[in-house]
């Protein structure tokens, strides 16, 4: 029998592990289980950041961004894919305020705030790092800290963290690209930001240089900030976003979470020494929907959920004896590839 | 407003450039009027002196400092003209805004510099004229000195109205010399404004269109002080008469001018993707 009827911080960590990993939760009176509730609701109830609905934008005869629609919430990690010229740049300029919409609208929060205060709240880096170049790091983001009407004494701080802060007082003229991006994370972080947007982050960098700005961007994704990832390069938002958007000629093809971009079970890998009784037999089982067959080697696409050892025993007990078992899903490329390829 | 003035100022103070040409635009002229009021001897042939000439008595010389001051005005336009051009050229107007700037905010930072420093202009030119006249002047009673202060009011509005134009071309060229450009033939296009109705009617209504003109009403302002000059040396002369007043309506028709430059150009980069 529990006799603390107050919510204190062990019961407020203890809720999510009751909640995702089957934990019980002890409720002890009818107060402290509305409290308890209210915590949970708090835990998971998705806080919605950014809202963007049926939102577009022409130029001129261009269609840049067409019907685009999608929710940002509290505490993911979101990319937005697309090869180049497929809008992103230009939404994130539509919520950033320095691209008019031609309809549609977005809000950001609760909808309440008009965007330049909501964007006080709100850390982004967008293409290139713009400065003053007759200004030194540290007289740029004091700059920044007036619009943005902050404290400047986190400066030197953010400074470190780009790792930055020998060259403070260094002209932003001085600065390797590399630099001058990490400058702009460091603009981005003054406010403790609600969520970071970074396009395009690691364009145009050197490896040493795109390793560096990944660091950075995983050392704050660890810190819990919501952060949106433009980018082309898949493996950057394979590497760290949990939600992804993908776009195409300003269509959205999807968005969801990243492992579920596919609706597919992923495949397997096969190789026997009787290749063919192999491939009928896979034709004519009901969970397969694709054989394909490349160097003797057989790629068989699941449509329904199975496991590579239920499979083998299947196969096992018809008489077959595989040489080569892999199971695998799709990466992010290939999954990419066939959806922008489906237009 | 002192957020936005104050971020306003340190753009500007901190880029060598326009330090210079801001020193260039406030110092400059009164070092001139400062020199001019020594006793120059011009190669030991004969003495200038201007005081003996009365130029530097209240009131006359309000409306002579006021106007010589006012055409350093360029030097001060450059750096209008400039801190549009530089925000554009370094992208930094994009980051201001998406860091959390308005496009009004922006436009009012803009603004609030060139009040401010118009002036802190009109208040050295005040300080020095009065310093001057004080030294020099015939007449030193209080009701003479303040006589023809309007001409400061004119002034200060005179530079607010002309900047504020400046402000305007900067946004519509992006580029300052571009907007340099513009405002020279924004002269060239008044004078032939005025030809042509001159042509088609006659100079009398010409004039008085051409005074509604941008450059022309904040010309008007501070008309030429030196007819004034020989006027009261030769009383007798009718045809030197003219009329050197600061009018409300003169000071209206540059307000509503300075106005509309500001609200052009916030539309400007209101409906302008960036």
């Amino acid at each position: 029998m529990c006799k603390t009827f107050s919510l204190n911080k062990k019961d407020a960590a203890a809720i999510p592990n009751a909640f995702f990993k089957n934990q019980p939760l002890i409720v002890t009176n009818q107060s402290h289980y509305r409290r308890i509730r209210n915590e949970l609701k708090k835990t998971i109830y998705l806080e919605p950041i950014l809202t963007i609905n049926n939102l577009t934008k022409q130029f001129g005869t261009l269609t840049a961004v067409n019907n685009l629609s999608f929710t940002i919430n509290k505490g993911n990690i979101y990319g937005i894919l697309g090869p180049n010229g497929s809008g992103k740049s230009t939404t994130l300029g539509i919520v950033l305020n320095v691209v008019n919409k031609t309809s549609g609208d977005f809000k950001w929060f609760d909808g309440h705030t008009t965007t330049h205060h909501a964007l006080k709240k709100v850390g982004a880096i967008i293409e290139r790092p713009n400065f003053y170049p007759y200004m030194t790091a540290t007289q740029n983001l004091k700059l920044v800290c007036k619009i943005k009407g902050v404290n400047t004494n986190k400066i030197d701080e953010t400074l470190e963290t780009v790792g930055l802060l020998d060259r403070k007082n260094s002209r932003f003229s001085s600065y390797s690209l590399g630099m001058k991006q990490r400058l702009a994370i460091a603009s981005a972080l003054l406010n403790d930001p609600e969520i970071l947007i970074l396009d395009e982050p690691t364009n145009g960098l050197d490896p040493q240089g795109i390793h560096q700005i990944r660091e950075i961007i995983k050392q704050i994704a660890e810190k819990g900030t919501t952060i949106l990832l433009a980018s082309h390069l898949l493996d950057e938002v394979e590497k760290v976003c949990t939600h992804v958007v993908v776009l195409r000629k300003g269509v959205k093809l999807y968005s969801g979470r990243v492992d579920e971009m596919i609706s597919s079970h992923g495949f397997f890998e096969l190789k026997c020494n009787n290749q063919d009784a192999l491939i009928k037999m896979l034709e004519n089982h009901k969970s397969f929907s694709k054989i394909k067959t490349k160097d003797g080697l057989i790629t068989a696409f699941l449509n329904e959920r199975m496991d590579s050892g239920t499979f083998n025993q299947f196969l096992f007990e018809n008489g077959i004896i595989l040489t080569h078992l892999v199971q695998r899903k799709e990466s992010l490329e290939e999954q990419f590839l066939q959806l922008t390829d489906k237009l | 407003m002192i957020r936005l003035l104050n971020l306003e100022l340190q753009k500007l103070l901190l880029n060598r450039t326009s330090k210079i040409l801001i020193f260039i635009s406030f110092i400059l002229p009164f070092l001139v009027i400062l020199l001019s009021s020594i006793k120059f001897n011009v190669f030991g042939l004969f003495t200038l002196e201007l005081g003996e000439l009365g130029v530097f008595n209240f009131p006359v010389i309000w409306h002579l400092t006021t106007f010589f001051a006012s055409q350093f005005k360029f030097f001060f336009a450059i750096v209008v003209v400039s801190m549009i051009g530089n925000e554009y050229s370094n992208k930094t107007i994009k980051q201001n805004l998406i860091d959390g700037l308005s496009k009004k905010e922006f436009i009012l930072s803009k603004f609030y510099a060139i009040v401010f420093f118009s002036l802190v202009s009109t208040i050295i030119i005040g300080f020095i004229s009065l310093c001057i006249g004080l030294y020099y002047s015939s007449y030193n009673e209080f009701n003479i000195i303040i006589r023809e202060t309007s001409f400061l009011v004119a002034y200060f509005v005179k530079l607010v109205g002309f900047f504020s134009l400046c402000l305007f071309f900067g946004m519509l060229a992006k580029r300052s010399a571009f907007a340099l450009a513009f405002i020279f033939i924004l002269f060239i296009m008044e004078w032939i404004g005025f030809g042509l109705i001159t042509w088609k009617f006659n100079a009398d209504i010409a004039e008085k269109i051409q005074n509604f003109f941008p450059l022309k009403s904040m010309y008007k302002l501070i008309d030429q002080p030196l007819q004034r000059i020989a006027m009261s040396k030769f009383p007798e002369k009718e045809q030197l008469l003219y009329d050197y007043g600061v009018h409300t309506y003169e000071i209206l028709i540059v307000l509503v001018w300075t106005m509309l430059f500001i609200l052009l150009s916030y539309r400007l980069l209101k409906k302008r993707d960036l």
